[in-house]
């Protein structure tokens, strides 16, 4: 029986967290449509940011603006920090114009990560919907450099199309190996698809772990966590086990400018990695 | 490998548990194994809707066709997963198209046959049309969640 | 030798040279004066500048001056201003940041904190500042802005005598009488042709402040006349808040269909958060010049109010009116205890006073939990 616990604490930077510092544009990818990833490496004296799984940074742009991006490196090396974006706004349309070389400025890490260390013996469920597979990434990237200490290890993994999926390549990858199963599925697509079409919490019901002995890391829309928690519930694991990243409107990332609460909770700060059984009372309201 | 009769693939699957004895022979009565090679349509919009299937093994392709676009997968059913209600319901026509992608291996039920044998009792008629209803409502919640198209752009 | 506890009594026509003392340690004071109909606070020279034989009307969306006929300096009730207009000031540099080669430097805004001396704090706003503190630098992260002006901040208090028609200090717990947290508390003692001060000793600051301006020992006399001068305060509240069971009762009716009602009258005008004096909530903004060489980033005051304030790429959380004021006076009244461990409200009625269509706190409360009246409902 899994033991409850909660969502790792939060790390507060010891420097000016108001401040950003600059970093230095590495490489951009273009994953799909309007999602890009940006690797930012310290300009000569940044300090290194090691961050936590499910941590998120804020990313300023030179007199445009600055917004919250989660961390989708892997925390083994934090020098190199990385963030998948998409453009929909001022602040992440001007990113996506950035070149090698271009400065951004960083605050952060900020707010609660996955319980990565105390899923130490259990099965770990991963469940992404969308870009929500970025924040998921660094818990797998974790879960697999000590994959000993884990059981079944699982991501379910759903897209609009196929042509949508984040990091296809490193999710050929991680199904190749044995010791992960990895299930995708996405909304509809055309023939030369030959996996499965269909909603992510359909994949809940079919995943091979144990329901009684693991902890779900969910991460896309709130209407498909709301879901696919139910799903987990229905197969039989506790709320206290299924751990939730939630996503508001940010502007200072410490608790003190009001923008991300959430009911009673900071999702900057006591966010935005929650334990599923701690907010679900606000999670099924409306306009919290 | 043991090979297992048809009644007790289907007593065994979570879709047809809790029929009574005689129930289950009467399903079981007017079950067949088949097998559908990777690319073959198992049965195509528009067609008489005779049958049903329970997927034992592969991954079916519920498809529409749409002009300038081809054949768009709108979802797959997977082992273990039932196909086809059309059946049940008039005017008995297939809505969709349904192909299998890989090897196929599943069991295919007479539906006229049973859809006879829901008339003349009742009670067994009830069982069958809650079950097909429940699949129906899944099937629906699950469209609708794909509809919502959560992971698009929300310009 | 005076200590913190010492009671002093300062004659009215003394002040001037208590606000020099003050001068002179390097603070800037802000206190209540008359402007634009109504008493503000801003910064004053001279004891001639508070509001002498002024007070105040208020009720929900209503606020007249009116005049009294003694010349009473701190004779009225609370005006818009809180102190929070100083310490948690409407626009604040956070830092600067230029163009250089290749990129940029951020660098903070460089100046010291202003050094203020507030003149005429009520126990409310006492209680006000205490609770911002918590928020301030009460967590992990400490807002230095915040908390170098209000290190340096002097409080001279000040009794409360005539509480208003929408004080509720006094069931909210805050009030009227203010017992710590400050340097100095004043009690006003008007009439039979004198004008003096009883000054209560709050802290060794107070104490060295009121050693170096014109005083004398208090005597019993003066200390009853104090006394007698703010001892009906408590029974002239304008409003009252039940706070028995009422975080619980908040939490129970969430989505209760009051909630649409108030909504359907409230115009998000957000006057009430920026009136009110425990209110916090900021954004960010980056103004840049012309060439694009420089930029400032600059905390702005902000309310949940606006319908930007919970704005999640594709559309805010909460767009409806009923939404955005349940999210108010449920922070105020309930998830502040969560959050700070203490009520966001002080009980001091500005938002009632402000409110363009007096929508009122302690009404919405009592409809949400009607307390001993009605029973406990669920």
């Amino acid at each position: 029986m899994a033991t409850t616990t909660e969502a790792a604490g939060t790390t507060v930077p010891t420097a000016d967290p108001m401040r950003p510092e600059p970093f230095e544009v590495r490489h951009i990818t273009k994953e799909t449509g309007d999602t890009f990833t940006l690797e930012l490496v310290s300009v000569g004296g940044s300090r290194l940011r090691p961050f936590q799984p499910g941590q998120f940074n804020m990313l300023y742009v030179f007199g445009v603006g600055e917004v919250p991006i989660s961390i989708s490196g892997d925390p083994a090396t934090p020098e190199v920090l990385v963030h998948t974006i998409r453009a929909v706004g001022a602040t992440t349309r001007a990113m996506q114009k950035l070149q090698k070389g271009s400065w951004v400025g960083v605050r952060g890490p900020f707010g609660t990560s996955w319980p990565v260390q105390q899923a130490h013996g259990q099965d770990v469920v991963l469940i992404a919907g969308g870009i929500g597979l970025a924040p998921i990434r660094p818990a797998l990237y974790h879960v697999l450099l000590h994959r000993a200490l884990y059981g079944r290890v699982v991501l379910l993994y759903g897209a609009r199309t196929p042509r949508d999926m984040l990091y296809a390549k490193e999710l050929r990858e991680w199904r190749s190996r044995f010791d992960v199963n990895v299930d995708v599925t996405v909304d509809r697509a055309t023939m030369e698809w030959q996996g499965a079409v269909g909603v992510v919490t359909k994949m809940v019901q079919r995943s091979p772990f144990d329901p009684a002995a693991a902890m779900a890391f969910i991460c896309g829309p709130e209407v498909m966590i709301r879901y696919a928690a139910q799903g987990l519930q229905q197969r039989g694991t506790p709320d206290s086990s299924v751990f939730v990243s939630m996503e508001r409107n940010m502007k200072c990332a410490v608790g003190v400018c009001g923008h991300c609460q959430f009911g009673p909770f900071f999702v900057c700060k006591d966010g935005p990695v929650f334990r599923y059984d701690r907010i679900q009372r606000f999670f099924g309201m409306r306009e919290v | 490998m043991t090979i297992h009769s048809l009644e007790t693939v289907l007593a065994d699957h979570p879709f047809f548990r809790e029929l009574s004895e005689p129930q289950l022979a009467t399903v079981t009565g007017c079950a067949s194994n088949v097998v559908f090679p990777p690319g073959e349509f198992i049965f195509r919009e528009g067609q008489q809707a005779d049958r049903f299937y329970v997927v034992r093994e592969g991954r079916v392709a519920v498809e529409v066709f749409v002009p300038n676009k081809g054949p768009v997968t709108i979802e797959t059913i997977e082992g273990g997963e039932v196909l086809g209600w059309s059946w049940l319901f008039p005017p008995y026509k297939t809505h969709f198209d349904a192909r299998a992608m890989n090897s196929v291996r599943a069991l295919a039920l007479d539906g006229a046959c049973l859809r006879t044998k829901c008339e003349r009792d009742p009670a067994f008629g009830y069982e069958i049309t809650k079950r097909f209803t429940q699949l129906v409502v899944a099937r629906l919640e699950a469209t609708r969640m794909q509809l919502l198209d959560l992971y698009g752009n929300h310009d | 030798m005076i200590r913190p506890g010492d009671f002093v009594v300062v004659e009215a026509s003394e002040l001037d040279a208590l606000l020099g003392v003050l001068r002179e340690r390097g603070h800037a004071v802000v206190g209540p004066t008359v402007r634009d109909g109504a008493i503000v606070l801003d910064l004053i020279e001279r004891a001639a500048e508070l509001p002498a034989g002024w007070t105040d009307e208020q009720d929900g969306g209503h606020y007249r001056l009116k005049r009294r006929d003694d010349g009473a300096l701190f004779g009225h009730a609370l005006g818009p201003h809180s102190w929070k207009r100083w310490l948690h000031p409407p626009t604040l540099v956070r830092w600067r940041a230029r163009r250089t080669e290749g990129g940029f430097t951020a660098e903070p805004p460089g100046s010291p904190p202003p050094k203020y001396a507030f003149f005429g704090v009520r126990a409310c706003e006492l209680a006000a500042i205490a609770a911002q503190d918590r928020v301030f630098k009460g967590g992990p992260f400490v807002d230095p802005a915040y908390s170098g002006r209000r290190e340096a901040v002097f409080l001279a208090a000040v009794q409360c005598g005539s509480p208003g028609g929408t004080c509720f200090c006094a069931s909210a717990g805050t009030g009227p009488r203010a017992t710590s947290g400050f340097d100095l508390a004043l009690t006003e003692v008007v009439g039979r042709g004198r004008h003096r001060f009883l000054v209560e000793v709050g802290s060794e600051r107070g104490a060295e402040v009121a050693a170096a301006a014109p005083h004398r020992p208090a005597k019993d006399a003066d200390l009853e006349a104090a006394a007698a001068a703010t001892a009906e305060a408590a029974g002239r509240m304008g409003r009252a808040l039940e706070t028995e069971g009422l975080q619980e009762a908040m939490y129970r009716r969430y989505e209760d269909p009051r909630w649409d009602e108030v909504g359907r009258r409230c115009l998000g005008c957000a006057n009430c958060t920026m009136v009110c004096p425990t209110c916090f909530c900021a954004t960010v903004e980056d103004a840049t010049d012309l060439l694009g060489q420089s930029t400032e980033r600059r905390r702005v005051w902000d309310s949940c109010f606006s319908q930007e304030f919970s704005y999640v790429h594709g559309g805010s959380v909460r767009t409806s009116a009923g939404a955005r004021y349940r999210q108010w006076i449920t922070h105020k009244l309930a998830t502040w205890h969560e959050q700070f461990g203490v009520c966001g409200c002080v009980g001091c009625g500005r938002c009632i006073t402000w409110c363009p269509v007096g929508i009122d706190i302690t009404a919405e409360a009592r409809a949400i939990h009607p307390g001993d009246a009605e029973g406990s409902r669920p």
